[in-house]
């Protein structure tokens, strides 16, 4: 079974990034199960949504502890909010963010994980660019794709289509592609930047 | 066709496979996704002939039914929590009169203190209404049990409240293998009413009753529920062969042919259960579960035949009757052929709180190990309730328990579990 947790703020889609997450896996035969947080759905508050994704029907509902991978869609609950509350050792980090782990302050706490497992992506800028909306949720969810390789960037594109009216499907799927593109770009050059 | 859906949005397209023709609701969570996705069904028309009523309070909602469903109308509600406590008086009605209204309730607390999330309070408080009530493992199980919902009720001619747990199933996204309408036309005929009210062949519904009579009807109301507990396995039955899968019944009994110790819980913390027995099983442990599909009717025998080996009973469940203990290990102890001193009450998850593997491997490990209390409240912060007792021995005017605890737990917003 396979586990990401993703952090945001109330009208960010944090529930929808989960659902479409579950709507990928499912498009690619895999169970799945997506759930939010219960009852914190106001604008701005700190909400939590959960998606579990295995080759077998998903009994489980307790909330996600030892997360596999996070996302994290607003920065600004990384001091507010226990984001990294029970991630594995070898788990994938998605912070939406156009600063450095450095900058942040968080690299320290980061050197436990797998640094080439960690990702910033300027996911809300992108969203801006391509659907005029700061909406992070499409971006970052295609940046996990490519970090991970859990999903395809089509099954998270088909998921995104489903959901969405045509015109708001193509302005999210060219922010998940630039993300996507972005996060592989990134995991390149670290690759390089190990050879050399 | 297998779809990844909402637990709610899979609930109202199973209603509307079954042709509702009246659809009354008031909006409270975390049921109303599911009003809202038939509203917009009959809206486009994909729901016709159907009528779709806003109402003024669930009380209205109730009412409206009852009245739809005496003029002789397939009739649909949903409702949850307070929601469910301001209908219950025509609750009563709906099942006194003996009405097959069918209606999801979203299961959440009861307040005060008000709270959102699940548990199994709002159901269980009209458990003894006279309506069937049923309980959804997951979201196809919800998604089956309102199809043959439509067909016990109209059998019977009494109302069916199908209970999902509220958020955990209601706002899940998981696999459902949504029927088709010829698959659900085959299971479900047309409504033919016991009793209708019709311009041209007059009647009236609901005269006063008195002492000569009321106990009659009484009586008949309950033996109509005791017809239901042999009914419904053959309609599961039938169920299976039309649709392909095992939905429904009275009960599902999970490894429980060599346990000695049996849990027995609603819902969809059977999940999770399930996924710990699994675990405990291969350390060793003879743990089985026993999932209660039917709770109105309750089904003794059924129940009583599953426990029949165990020689110890541990009843997990999202209520609570204050001043007693448990509601469904009552139900439970009464069934259960051995000495009621082994049949063990853990309250959980009442309120939303989350119920794991990790408090779940502790508990039933004291069933196994012989030394779990009679009753338990699973994850209970021992301290906190601790400091309110002080707090009260020591001041007269204590204040508020609710606030007080927030204040002591220092919460800003309500947490996660």
């Amino acid at each position: 079974m396979y586990q990401v947790r993703i952090h945001g703020r109330g009208g960010q889609g944090v529930v929808t990034a989960a659902e479409l997450l579950s709507v990928a896996a499912f498009r690619e035969g895999r169970h799945a199960q997506a759930f939010p947080s219960f009852g914190s759905e106001r604008t701005g508050a700190p909400v939590v949504a959960f998606c579990r994704i295995d080759d077998r029907p998903i009994r489980l509902r307790e909330p996600i502890m030892a997360p596999d991978a996070l996302i994290i869609q607003d920065p600004t609950l990384l001091h507010q909010v226990d984001v990294f509350g029970g991630l594995v050792p070898d788990g994938y980090v998605l912070i939406n963010t156009t600063r450095s782990f450095d900058e942040l302050g968080l690299s320290e706490f980061l050197a436990r994980f797998r640094r080439e497992r960690l990702y910033t992506v300027a996911a809300t800028e992108l969203a801006l660019k391509h659907i005029g909306r700061p909406v992070p949720n499409a971006a970052l969810l295609a940046g996990f794709a490519a970090a991970s390789g859990r999903i395809s960037l089509e099954s998270v594109n088909a998921a995104i289509r489903d959901k969405f009216p045509a015109e708001i499907a193509d302005a999210n799927v060219a922010a998940a592609t630039e993300a996507f593109d972005f996060v592989m770009q990134e995991m390149q050059e670290a690759g390089h930047a190990q050879a050399d | 066709m297998l779809k990844q859906t909402e637990g709610s949005a899979a609930v109202a397209e199973a209603v509307a496979l079954c042709r509702p023709e009246v659809i009354c609701a008031y909006p409270i969570s975390p049921q109303t996704h599911i009003v809202e996705a038939l509203g917009r069904m009959v809206t486009t028309g994909k729901l016709a002939p159907c009528e779709f009523i806003n109402v003024e309070s669930e009380f209205a909602a109730m009412s409206v039914a009852i009245g739809a469903s005496a003029a002789g109308a397939r009739a649909y509600t949903a409702t949850a929590s307070q929601g469910l406590l301001f209908m219950a008086e025509a609750i009563y009605n709906a099942a006194g009169l003996g009405l097959p209204i069918v209606m999801t309730v979203a299961n959440r607390a009861i307040g005060a203190p008000i709270n959102i999330w699940n548990d199994h309070t709002d159901a269980l408080s009209q458990r003894d209404c006279g309506w069937i009530q049923l309980f959804a493992e997951d979201n196809q199980e919800a998604l089956d049990l309102h199809i043959q919902a439509f067909r016990l009720a109209e059998e019977l001619s009494l109302p069916v409240m199908v209970c999902m747990d509220g958020y955990i199933l209601t706002h899940a996204y998981e696999r459902v293998d949504l029927p088709t309408q010829e698959q659900v036309d085959a299971y479900l005929p047309p409504y033919d009413p016991r009793q209708v009210l019709d311009p041209a062949n007059p009647i009236s519904i609901g005269a006063m009753v008195g002492p000569e009579a009321f106990m009659e009807v009484r009586y008949l109301a309950h033996a109509k529920q005791q017809q239901a507990l042999e009914l419904m396995p053959s309609w599961a039955d039938e169920f299976r062969r039309i649709f392909g899968r095992e939905s429904g019944g009275l009960t599902h009994s999970y490894r429980i042919e060599d346990a000695d110790t049996v849990v027995v819980a609603l819902g969809s913390v059977l999940g999770t259960i399930k996924d710990t027995v699994d675990e405990m099983r291969e350390q060793g442990a003879r743990i089985g579960v026993l999932g209660i599909t039917c709770f109105r009717p309750w089904p003794t025998a059924a129940v009583r035949s599953a426990l029949a080996a165990a020689k110890r009973v541990v009843v997990l469940e999202k209520s609570l009757a204050v001043g007693l203990g448990g509601i469904v290990s009552n139900n439970v102890a009464a069934s259960y052929a051995g000495t009621p001193d082994l049949v063990h009450t853990v309250i959980a998850g009442l309120g939303g709180r989350a119920i794991t593997r990790r408090s779940l491997h502790k508990v039933f490990g004291d069933a196994v190990a012989g030394r779990l209390e009679p009753v338990t409240f699973l994850d209970l912060d021992h301290a906190v309730v601790g400091r309110v007792l002080a707090r009260e021995r020591e001041l007269r005017r204590s204040g508020p328990i609710a606030e007080n605890i927030l204040r002591d737990l220092r919460v800003v917003a309500a947490r996660v579990g």
